[in-house]
């Protein structure tokens, strides 16, 4: 397999790159910084007086749980940030894929340090994305619970509906009846509904003296029954390892009881080989961190999506395809850390034939089993009686048709904008893309402040009447409503995405979520839906 | 000459002699107990004889066994290797008497020297200066204070029925002498009912210096200058080396002359070693230099000898034994450069020196070294005989050159899982004292403190254990993307698990895609280690009801084997049950004591019933 190497136009003297890359470095930044303050978990209190009951910090099981070196592709590191108008870091919950006995899994940890670690609707929504994952790619899971259940306040948000609490226990057993192994390690409370993870895992173990499973605590079974027993004995390691069987193991601290859990993973048995032909890993010509340079301040301003593919793709080698159609989506083929994938990329407004090019590309990576990958920078579909006339409604739809239907692996990374259909089309949340992962720079609403402020302006009775100051006091809250929920951190902390991520990382990100898509068989047959002609 | 030989000895020297007997189209002919059937020196010899059970006393101290192997082989010489039969000048005679070659001094030599007092009149006799003392009946203190004086001070003044440095006294000055004496013999008579002392002289800085000699049937006698043993541990010898550091001509033929003497005085033929204690307080000195004893056979450390002479002792030693004279004449011999020797023991210096046993999984020697080794990757350290794996012998044209090359071997040494004290010797070879020169036989229980502990392993051996053992094979992210974190600097750390039960957290900077190593093991200046990722296996400590015996069903007590109070090890019977027509063994979960006995013979019991409770014995 060969194909041509990419040349690049930038200069990285160019001021405009070197403005490019001051303002996108400080964007990168930040995202670090707010990151490294959510890895931090509850406050200094909370977490000292976690620590000094002689448990490890969730963050710090994670790490002793992972085998040395072992990358950490975390899910939704700023969920439920600015949420709650309290501090919920992370959602109280980490979920992350990482090697354990030599296999990816997916960790659900607790983190007692906030509130408890209750449950609050993003954590849920967190840990069922996880379990997506989870069972999208066939990961092996792994629960280090410690939480106190259901957060009460919300109950309403977290309790009922279909993707609340319950579901949690559904995608267990769900994923176990496929065979993807559900392991659980109590390490703190597991209370009520959340007494179901370990006991609908396959395998688990608790810690002695500190993990408690019960349906009740003590002073509800006091008030219920007048009973009157100590939490140890009503639902502690002893007495789930040794009486009840709820669990399979029992450990004599945090560190005893991950290193079981590793010897747990280590005995799953064999894992699916994807068989795809693998090349050995080779970097992109040109370094990652000139993505800074590459792309503009300004989500609107145009720039050539060859430069980001460049510094993505190994040795900056691209088969691209019908290059000279329907060009403002550009499809091929290349390699990322060594893995097949077909890429669609944005380079300008969808018109008629790019639709067209991208179903038939799509197509082609089904036949072929080739992972799909979207970089997606679309302000939309092309508008206007020339395009509604030649039936762009139609081919946008088999573009949208091709990525629904698709029966590989997708994956998507917003490196700008996200507006309207062209959402659709370039494979958004709604098309279940195995991962989605978002820029900084990004901004993502069903069309632009701008546009949005002019529509509602148009369609005001009152329009007519307008100064243009009074117009201006109209459109200009629209404009800062759009602005603050198209931000990036607005939507990643409702989990719109799987993370927003440092442009110079994304190659690695890519790489991890690619290898982790593989973990789970390819169909045989593509399926797709009727394409309009 | 020998047309075969028999070797009664094993391991190292065995081989050795081997190797020499071969190189002269001799017929080899080993015996093995039990232990040794598998033997390196076994393999190595023509032919080989089981002469009995493992402990030595039961085969290779019976000498009938050894002579009825020589017949049954047909052997027409019995080489005696060290130690074991060497020195029984009675078995010498039976050797000689069964109408074989003895590869050996005349039973008379033997037995002359193996009497300590004899032989130091002997070598009086013979103008050989012997260490200056009095040991006789008249114990009279002004007589006494006479010989102190003409010994000269220091004096130690000894119980001659002590021992265990019981009845022992210094004495730095004359003016002390009289209280001391008196103080000691009346410690003497309390402890020992016997007030007899003897006096002397007490050496300051002792040196233990060797002589190798050789005589021929013919009368000959040569010597093949001294070695310098005094690196010794409680009387073991560690490290030898010839020459000795220090010694100047004059003193050289002084004291190599007083060896010959000894050597003729007992019509010595064969190969041995006179020893001398040397006071080494200013330098050796030939009036400072005597006599202690006399070895009538090969001596370990005879591969230094032969490394700065260029001869083949046991190659002599068969000439000198099939009646040929000594090949070379006194001045045809001299000393080319230097050797050092170090004893490769199967110990573990940082546990007491504790004598190390079990498979050698793992064996490999430098190159560029002499080692003379009874032993094989595969094979074992046996319980039952001296633990010595190999001797690592080095030479160079200067004293430094030797040292630098025995430990460069010292370092590629590798013996695993039986510890050894490579490291031991390595740090010794490096000790400054010892690489000036200036040593004695005090030198290692001095420094012991600073010889035995393993240093902390290098930064670069870690990394390497913990790439290793954090290899990850595919060629994909999730094992080349190390450490990756996203929005964070990458963290890689690997906690490693030292044999000593270090734990080393190590930062990673590369990974081996490849099956990650179960272990690793590294060897780097003669310490050896074993890394493995950590486990946290727990501490193994009881919780409140691990002791509670339960019955586990409702039956029938028919048997209660112990009683409250007793001490119970884990595993042990404590009473049987029979239920469903079966019978139950109920036994102690872990050692501890029988807190609690509810349990009486004939009882019927209830299903969870406790039945006796155990409490640990680490509570």
């Amino acid at each position: 397999m060969s194909a041509p190497v990419l040349t690049t136009t930038l200069n990285p003297d160019d001021p405009q790159a070197q403005a490019r890359t001051a303002h996108n470095r400080a964007l990168a930044q930040e995202l670090r910084s707010r990151v490294a303050q959510a890895a931090l978990g509850g406050d200094e209190k909370s977490r000292e007086r976690h620590t000094s009951r002689g448990k490890l910090l969730p963050r710090e099981r994670v790490e002793r749980l992972l085998d040395p070196g072992s990358p950490l592709l975390e899910i939704g590191q700023l969920a439920a940030n600015g949420v709650y108008g309290e501090d919920i870091p992370g959602a109280g919950i980490i979920t992350a894929i990482g090697r354990v006995s030599g296999r990816q899994c997916m960790i659900v940890a607790n983190d007692a340090t906030v509130k408890g670690g209750t449950y609050y609707p993003l954590t849920v929504k967190k840990h069922l994305r996880a379990q997506e994952i989870a069972e999208a790619n066939h990961l092996p899971c792994i629960y280090l619970v410690d939480s106190g259940g259901a957060n009460l306040p919300h109950q309403a948000e977290v309790f009922p509906d279909r993707d609340h609490f319950g579901r949690i226990f559904f995608n267990q057993a769900q994923m176990s009846a496929k065979g993807i192994p559900q392991i659980a390690c109590v390490m703190g409370s597991c209370t009520a509904g959340g007494a179901y993870v370990p006991a609908m895992s396959d395998e688990s173990v608790i810690v002695r003296n500190q993990g408690t499973i019960f349906l009740a605590g003590p002073p509800l079974v006091k008030a219920a029954t007048g009973e009157e027993i100590s939490a140890e004995d009503l639902g502690g390691g002893d007495l789930h390892a040794r009486k009840s069987g709820v669990v399979d193991h029992l450990a004599e601290n945090d560190e005893h009881a991950l290193t079981i859990v590793r010897d747990i993973v280590s005995h799953l048995g064999p894992r699916h080989d994807h068989g795809l032909p693998l090349k050995e890993p080779r970097s992109p010509r040109y370094d990652a961190d000139e993505l800074y340079a590459v792309v503009p301040d300004d989500v609107r301003a145009p720039y050539d999506v060859h430069e980001v593919i460049a510094r993505l793709v190994d040795g900056s080698e691209f088969h691209e395809f019908k290059a000279h159609y329907g060009s403002t989506l550009v499809c091929g083929f290349a390699h990322i850390w060594g893995m097949p994938v077909a890429i669609l990329a944005n380079n300008g407004v969808l018109f008629s034939e790019s639709a067209v090019k991208g179903a038939h590309f799509i197509e082609l990576a089904c036949q072929r089993k080739i992972p799909l990958l979207f970089l997606q920078n679309i302000s939309g579909f092309m508008v206007g009686g020339k395009y509604e006339a030649e039936g762009i409604a139609k081919h946008g739809a088999k573009l949208v048709t091709a990525v629904a239907t698709a029966t590989v692996p997708k994956l998507t990374v917003v490196i700008g904008g996200s507006f309207g259909a062209g959402n659709y089309g370039m494979c958004g949340r709604a098309y279940s893309p195995r991962f989605l992962f978002t820029w900084p720079n990004a901004r993502i609403s069903v069309m632009g402040g701008e546009q949005a402020a002019s529509v509602l302006a148009t369609v005001h009775r009152d329009a007519a009447k307008w100064t243009p100051e009074e117009a201006e006091a109209f459109k200009n809250p629209i404009r800062q409503k759009y602005e603050d929920e198209g931000n990036p951190y607005y939507a990643t902390a409702r989990l719109w995405d799987d993370g927003v991520i440092d442009p110079a990382q994304t190659r690695d990100v890519l790489g991890l979520a690619l290898a982790a898509a593989l973990e789970a068989p390819i169909p045989n047959r593509p399926a797709f839906g009727v394409f309009r002609m | 000459m020998i047309k075969s030989l028999l070797i009664a000895n094993r391991g190292e020297i065995a081989c050795r002699i081997i190797r020499t007997a071969r190189a002269m189209g001799i017929r080899t002919v080993a015996v093995y107990s039990d232990a040794d059937a598998k033997a390196l020196h076994v393999r190595s010899a023509d032919e080989a004889v089981h002469i009995g059970p493992s402990p030595a006393r039961e085969s290779y101290l019976v000498g009938a066994k050894i002579l009825a192997a020589a017949k049954a082989t047909g052997a027409e010489a019995i080489h005696p290797g060290y130690g074991f039969l060497s020195e029984n000048a009675a078995f010498a005679q039976s050797v000689i008497d069964a109408g074989l070659i003895w590869v050996g001094p005349k039973p008379a030599s033997i037995e002359a020297m193996g009497l300590k007092d004899a032989a130091k009149k002997l070598m009086q006799a013979a103008g050989v200066p012997t260490t200056p003392g009095y040991l006789g009946e008249n114990q009279d203190p002004a007589f006494l204070t006479e010989r102190a004086a003409e010994i000269g001070y220091p004096v130690l003044i000894k119980a001659v029925a002590g021992g265990g440095g019981k009845g022992m006294r210094l004495v730095e000055a004359p003016a002390d002498f009289a209280d001391a004496l008196a103080s000691c013999q009346r410690e003497a008579s309390a402890s020992f009912g016997n007030a007899h002392v003897l006096i002397e002289k007490y050496i300051l800085s002792p040196r233990h210096i060797e002589v190798q000699v050789f005589g021929d049937s013919h009368g000959n006698v040569v010597h093949l200058f001294e070695r310098d043993c005094s690196l010794q541990r409680r009387h073991q010898k560690v490290i030898e080396e010839a020459p000795a550091p220090g010694m100047d001509e004059v003193t050289r033929a002084a004291v190599c002359a007083a060896a010959v003497r000894a050597a003729e005085a007992v019509d010595y033929e064969g190969a041995g070693t006179i020893e001398f204690i040397a006071d080494a307080s200013e330098g050796l000195r030939a009036d400072r230099i005597w006599f202690m004893e006399m070895n009538t056979r090969l001596q370990v450390e005879h591969p230094v000898t032969e490394e700065i002479t260029g001869v083949d002792l046991v190659e002599w030693q068969l000439r000198v034994a099939s009646g040929e004279p000594l090949p070379l004449k006194q001045e045809e011999l001299s000393i080319n450069g230097w050797a050092i020797e170090a004893r490769l023991y199967a110990e573990d210096p940082a546990k007491g020196f504790l004598p190390a046993i079990g498979p050698l999984e793992h064996l490999r020697f430098g190159e560029h070294l002499r080692i003379d080794t009874g032993v094989e990757e595969g094979g074992a350290v046996s319980s039952f005989y001296d633990p010595m794996i190999a001797k690592l012998i080095a030479h160079g044209s200067s004293r430094e050159e030797a040292i630098a090359n025995l430990l460069g071997g010292v370092d590629e040494t590798e013996v695993w899982p039986v510890r050894t004290n490579a490291g031991f010797l390595g740090l010794l070879l490096e000790h400054p004292q010892f690489q000036s020169g200036d040593v004695d036989t005090g030198l290692i229980g001095r420094e012991l403190d600073k010889l035995v502990h393993a240093p902390e392993p290098d930064a670069e051996e870690l990394a390497e254990a913990a790439a290793l053992l954090a290899a990850s094979p595919g060629l994909g992210p999730w094992s080349g993307a190390l450490g990756f974190r996203a929005n964070a600097a990458p963290r890689a750390v690997v906690r490693l698990f030292e044999d000593s039960g270090t734990i080393h957290v190590v930062e990673l900077d590369e990974i081996a895609v490849d099956e990650p190593a179960r272990e690793v093991l590294t060897f780097d200046a003669g310490f050896a280690r074993r890394y493995t990722l950590e486990r946290s296996e727990g501490t193994g400590h009881h919780s409140a009801h691990d002791g509670d015996i339960l019955s586990p069903m409702p039956g029938k007590i028919i048997a209660v084997e112990v009683s409250q109070g007793q001490s119970v090890t884990k595993g042990q019977k404590l009473l049987t049950l029979e239920a469903m027509k079966m019978e139950h063994t109920l036994v102690a979960p872990f050692d501890g004591v029988v807190a609690e006995l509810a349990a009486v013979a004939g009882a019927q019991v209830q299903v969870e019933a406790l039945l006796a409770r155990i409490e640990s014995a680490e509570a």
